[in-house]
């Protein structure tokens, strides 16, 4: 068997000095990703760190905003009275993930950092520049329904599957870092990697620095809006996924977040489209124009043509929804 | 009194199944938890290519790996005397083995292959071991492409042509339309996964437990394969958690787990994975329908055209009866249909609930769908026209045929006069709306088989049969049909099935156990009571001078038809007799009268869905089901067989699809994430409606059956519905959002 030594980190600063030490150690939080790559033979940790004990199960409130520790699970945050009455598009994001089961164990470190769900990263026995740099992708020319329409590069076309980093996205949110060195703050469109050359890295976090929480800053949308598009109406991941704020005063934009989710290798921010609509009047055009903004730019492959029309279909939808 | 006991547990709320409490409370012991002294573990390695030849296998590594005792493969593993050519000098009849043949050879043909065998003492280090093992192959380049191939005369095979008159007469007909239907490859996952444990005593005697629909038919392919008297294998089946068909036989795993424990003299378990699942217990094939279809601007049919090719694997042939549905499901006086087979380098496919009419009735269901926009008449009542009184071939007459019956009542329960008969044109809540149905068939009828009876003083029956119960509620409806037979409580009466040890009882499959089995346990209550007047006349003061028919049986009471006075309950019968328990087998035989009648179930499924105006996302409303299944045994587990099939069904339509890359012949999808069976969320409110009119002739059970029709009929209906919301004819399953935007 392949044996794997396992401690229970204490605090933050032993977590990532024995992150550190150990270069093939691994983190484990809720464990709904990280031991299914192990059992798939996709990663093997000589070490794991427990985290679960460390404080950061805490849900705060400032007048600057909101702090959500990293290892709140993500029924728990879901279901928080501050994050449903003040950012709502965050709970309906975090309700739109995987399964009460697994939402119930997962954590929000461990969702901004799950890996992507391509078939080929899965199959140990296809070549993978993510699981195996220099192998080649096998989804350019494979099967690619689920696959990137931004962002992505010849060496890997793999989509982020998180629900809940596309409403972080959305939302302007920092990623609170702690590592041996002391703390950082990663702002939450430089944390997630486009895949270019080196598609192995998900993210820029730095070998041993560990999450400790997100932050949200306060905010003045009014409305919000997540939908999520998937083959079954639960428990499958997004084909597309839009996360709409809007600050909508007599009929007006006045501010717009918007981000997509199964498009890139990240949370795609639309930062275009929310320039277009601020300042209009909402109107089935606006949203129709803002929509084909949005997908300027996208290449697909031969599986997954269909997001474009899908894409500007859901923009649309969850403009409408959220302004209505 | 202890609740856990099936036998005498108090009276269960009126249908909840017999095994249910075992089930749902852990007690039920399915096949891989049997737990036996010495027991170890077997995993296997499997082909990571889809065609070529193994070169080298690199074993060091698995073999030097903590706890690991074999590794079977090609080159030690011992001859199994099945897979040699039949000796037909015996036996003329005799045939060749035709499934894959395990560590026959170094050849792969299909991906996921299993292709050695590593045991060991624990599964956790069989696994790693299994994991350790390195594959170097010849590669060639596999042919997995149906599309591609679904015309490659050179490949396909022929399955079989039917003429009725005139060929192609369709085309003649006043309206008319040819379309093409293509349904993917689906796999079978059930939830429990297969899994076999093996035991030897000595070389001539085997013990098997095994997931299996039929342990019969296991005994009989084991003590064929490993050359053995068929009394000298037993197998297990107790418990299965679902199986649809792929049960049906025994795949590579049983050999391989039955090889791998005599060669090591220890018993094996051998379970697979989810991933396993996908390459090695069966699917339904992948494939293609062309229908042509005219009629008489009355809408009366003139013409079927109804072909279609399905795969199967390089080494076997597997066909299930797809166009057959168009030869006499409507009265159409010409009909053509041809059917062809196409090898790939996949594993073989097998039946999948409703196997034939599931796929068959999906184009032929569409296709009438279609036509009764173009004539500009209701789905139903251009059925209803078309309705065959007698088989339109044969001339026979059904033994039953509630049809008609099941239209009037699915259409009032549905709402059927909301339906919009322009599509696209209702809209409910901002959501298109839409209403369809469609009709699914299965053939009906009665096996042979054999059953035990033991009545004892204590006022209980015991009935037995080597049957399997994967689901159905086989052994409620026993007990149902045994304590009314009897005219005892459901709680006096006990079935205990899957052990071979039992009379002989069929492989559960075809929709045919409630009849088959039911017949045989009709027979030994006959018998019992038989037994119980000719005990009384012998034993009893009173009887003395009566002849068996003189003498009734009411409610566990033996009478005199004479003197009423003259009772005896069958427990003091027994006790006065100094006997404790009286015991019969009784064989009934198979549906007789296939000269005077042609037998099937039917039903009728209606549905009502939203489609997503932009985004194209289908929201289930409600779904109908109807069955003309002839009298139901066991309401509850009738019904739920009914919505499980639904459930199938909303799978087959909207979400199932094995997908593979062509370039490495491999699945893409083989896991629960990624391969989307129906989630709760998916599934509307379900209402199960029954004819329930007893069908006498195929058995005295008055049953015909239900599994099948539960689930045929069912995409289809949901397919016709989305062209009703959306105008959108779906014509290649699954439909998908991304084929209903805006
Ligand atoms: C079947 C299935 C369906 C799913 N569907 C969806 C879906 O629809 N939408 C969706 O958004 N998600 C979905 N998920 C993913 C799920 O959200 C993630 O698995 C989960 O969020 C991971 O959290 P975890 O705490 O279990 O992480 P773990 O598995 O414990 O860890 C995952 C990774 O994060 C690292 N990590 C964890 N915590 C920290 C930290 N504090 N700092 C630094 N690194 C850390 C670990 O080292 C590891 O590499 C699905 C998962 C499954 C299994």
């Amino acid at each position: 068997m392949i044996n794997f030594e396992y401690v229970k980190a204490n605090s933050a600063q032993s977590a990532s000095e024995a992150r550190i030490k150990n270069g093939a150690s691994q983190f484990i939080a809720g464990g709904t990703n990280l031991v299914d790559l192990m059992k798939k033979g996709i990663t093997a940790p000589e070490r794991l760190i427990d985290i679960n004990a460390l404080p950061l199960k805490e849900i705060s409130l400032t007048p600057k905003g909101l702090s959500i520790g990293a290892l709140v699970p993500n029924s728990v945050a879901a279901d928080h009275e501050t994050v449903k009455t003040k950012y709502p598009l965050l709970a309906m994001a975090l309700n739109a993930g995987a399964s009460a089961q697994l939402r119930n164990m997962a954590t929000v470190g461990g969702n901004i950092m799950q890996r992507t769900r391509c078939s080929y990263f899965y199959d140990t026995t296809m070549p993978c520049n993510k699981r195996n740099p220099g192998t080649g992708c096998s989804a350019v020319e494979g099967y690619n329904r689920m696959h990137a329409i931004f962002g992505a590069s010849e060496q890997c076309i793999a989509v982020h599957p998180s629900d809940m980093c596309v409403a972080l996205a959305a939302l302007n949110a920092t990623v609170q870092v702690s590592g041996t060195k002391g703390t950082r703050k990663i702002p939450f469109a430089d944390f997630h990697r486009l895949p270019a050359d080196t598609p192995q890295l998900d993210t820029n976090l730095q070998v041993g620095e560990l999450i400790t929480a997100v932050s949200i800053p306060a905010h003045s949308f009014n409305k919000a809006y997540y939908l999520k598009v998937r083959d079954r109406l639960s428990y499958a991941f997004a084909l597309v996924s839009v996360a709409v704020a809007l600050d909508v005063k007599d009929g007006m934009i006045r501010s717009a977040a918007i981000a997509m989710g199964g498009v890139a290798h990240k949370p795609w921010r639309l930062y275009e489209v929310e320039e277009f609509v601020t300042g209009k009047p909402i109107s089935k055009e606006l949203f129709t124009e803002a929509a084909s903004i949005a997908m300027t730019g996208a290449k697909t492959y031969t599986h997954n043509q269909y997001k474009i029309k899908l894409g500007k279909a859901a923009i649309i939808e969850a403009l409408t929804k959220a302004s209505s | 009194m202890d609740k856990n006991n099936l036998y005498n547990i108090p009276p269960f709320a009126d249908d909840d199944r017999v095994d249910g409490l075992a089930k749902v409370t852990g007690k039920a012991k399915f096949t891989a938890e049997h737990q036996l002294p010495g027991l170890v573990y077997g995993v296997f390695v499997c082909s990571t290519i889809a065609k070529g030849v193994i070169k080298n296998m690199y074993l060091a590594a698995a073999k030097n790996a903590a706890g690991v005792i074999d590794i079977i493969y090609y080159l030690n593993c011992p001859a199994v005397p099945g897979y040699k050519p039949a000796d037909r000098t015996k036996n003329p009849n005799a045939r060749d083995y035709t499934g894959h043949k395990v560590f026959f050879n170094n050849l792969v043909l299909s991906n996921g292959q299993p292709i050695a065998l590593v045991v060991a003492d624990t599964f956790e280090r069989a696994v790693h071991a299994a994991s350790l093992v390195r594959v170097e192959y010849d590669k060639e380049v596999p042919e997995t492409d149906f599309e591609k191939n679904k015309f490659n005369g050179k490949l396909l095979k022929n399955r079989g042509e039917f003429l009725r008159n005139e060929k192609d007469a369709w085309k003649n007909a006043a309206v008319k339309l040819e379309q093409e239907y293509t349904i993917p490859i689906e796999t079978h996952n059930p939830m429990e996964m297969h899994a076999t444990t093996a035991v030897w005593e000595g070389d001539n005697k085997l013990t098997v437990y095994d997931k299996s629909q039929g342990p019969k038919g296991v005994q009989g392919e084991l003590a064929r394969m490993f050359e053995l008297e068929e009394k000298n294998v037993k197998v297990i089946t107790e418990f299965v958690g679902g199986a649809f068909g792929s049960g049906l036989r025994s795949w590579p795993h049983v050999h391989a787990a039955v090889i791998a424990a005599r060669k090591l003299k220890r018993p094996v378990k051998l379970t697979l994975n989810r991933e396993q699942m996908f390459t090695m217990v069966g699917y339904r094939p992948y494939s293609w329908q062309k229908i042509g279809i005219g009629a008489s601007k009355e809408g009366k049919l003139y013409g079927i055209t109804h072909q279609a090719v399905s795969n199967t694997s390089v080494y076997e042939d597997f066909a299930e009866g797809i166009v057959n549905v168009s030869q006499f499901l409507y009265d159409c006086p010409n009909v053509n249909t041809d059917y062809k087979i196409l090898p790939l380098h996949i594993n073989t496919p097998t039946w999948m609930r409703g196997p034939g009419p599931a796929s068959g009735c999906f184009g032929l269901e569409s296709a009438l769908d279609e036509l009764s926009y173009q004539l500009n008449i209701d789905p139903i009542e251009l059925r209803i026209i078309n309705n065959a009184e007698v088989h339109p071939q044969s001339k026979l007459p059904w033994t039953t045929k509630y049809l008609k019956e099941c239209y009037a009542l699915g259409r009032e329960k549905i709402g059927w006069s909301n339906r919009p008969s322009v599509p696209g044109s209702l809209k409910e809540d901002g959501m298109l709306v839409g209403y369809g149905m469609a009709v699914g068939v299965f053939g009906a009828g009665r096996g042979g088989a054999t059953a035990k009876g033991i009545l004892k003083q204590d006022g209980s029956l015991l009935l037995q049969s080597a049957v399997s119960d994967m689901g159905p509620g086989t052994s409620t409806a026993m007990v149902k049909i045994g304590s009314e037979q009897m005219g005892l409580d459901d709680n006096k009466v006990r079935f205990e099935l899957g052990d071979t040890d039992f009379p002989s009882g069929p492989t559960q499959g075809g929709s045919g156990s409630a009849t088959t089995v039911g017949t045989a346990v009709m027979a030994v209550c006959d018998a019992l009571k038989q037994s119980l007047k000719e005990m009384a006349i012998e034993n009893i003061a009173a009887f003395k001078n009566l002849k068996p028919e003189d003498i009734s049986y009411e409610n566990g009471k033996l009478v005199a038809a004479t003197d009423a006075s003259a009772a005896i309950h069958f427990t003091d019968l027994l006790k006065q007799s100094s006997k404790p328990e009286l015991q019969v087998s009784k064989t009934s035989t198979g549906f007789a009268q296939r000269d005077k009648y042609v037998a099937n179930s039917f039903s009728v499924h209606f549905v009502k869905l939203h489609v997503h105006p932009v985004t194209g996302v289908i929201k289930l409303k409600h779904i109908v089901s109807v069955a003309d299944a002839g009298k139901i045994i066991s309401e509850k587990t009738a019904r739920s067989q009914m919505v499980g099939g639904a459930v199938g069904g909303i799978g087959m339509a909207m979400t199932e699809e094995t997908l593979m890359d062509h370039r490495y012949g491999r699945y893409i999808n083989s896991n629960f994430v990624d391969y989307h069976v129906p989630v709760h969320a998916d599934v509307p409110p379900v209402d199960v409606l029954f004819v329930n009119k007893p069908d006498n002739i195929i058995s005295p059970t008055g049953a015909k059956g239900i599994g099948e029709i539960a689930l045929v009929g069912v995409a289809p209906a949901i397919t016709n519905a989305v062209y009703n919301a959306t105008g959108k004819r779906i014509r290649q399953l699954p439909v998908t959002p991304d084929q209903l935007i805006g």
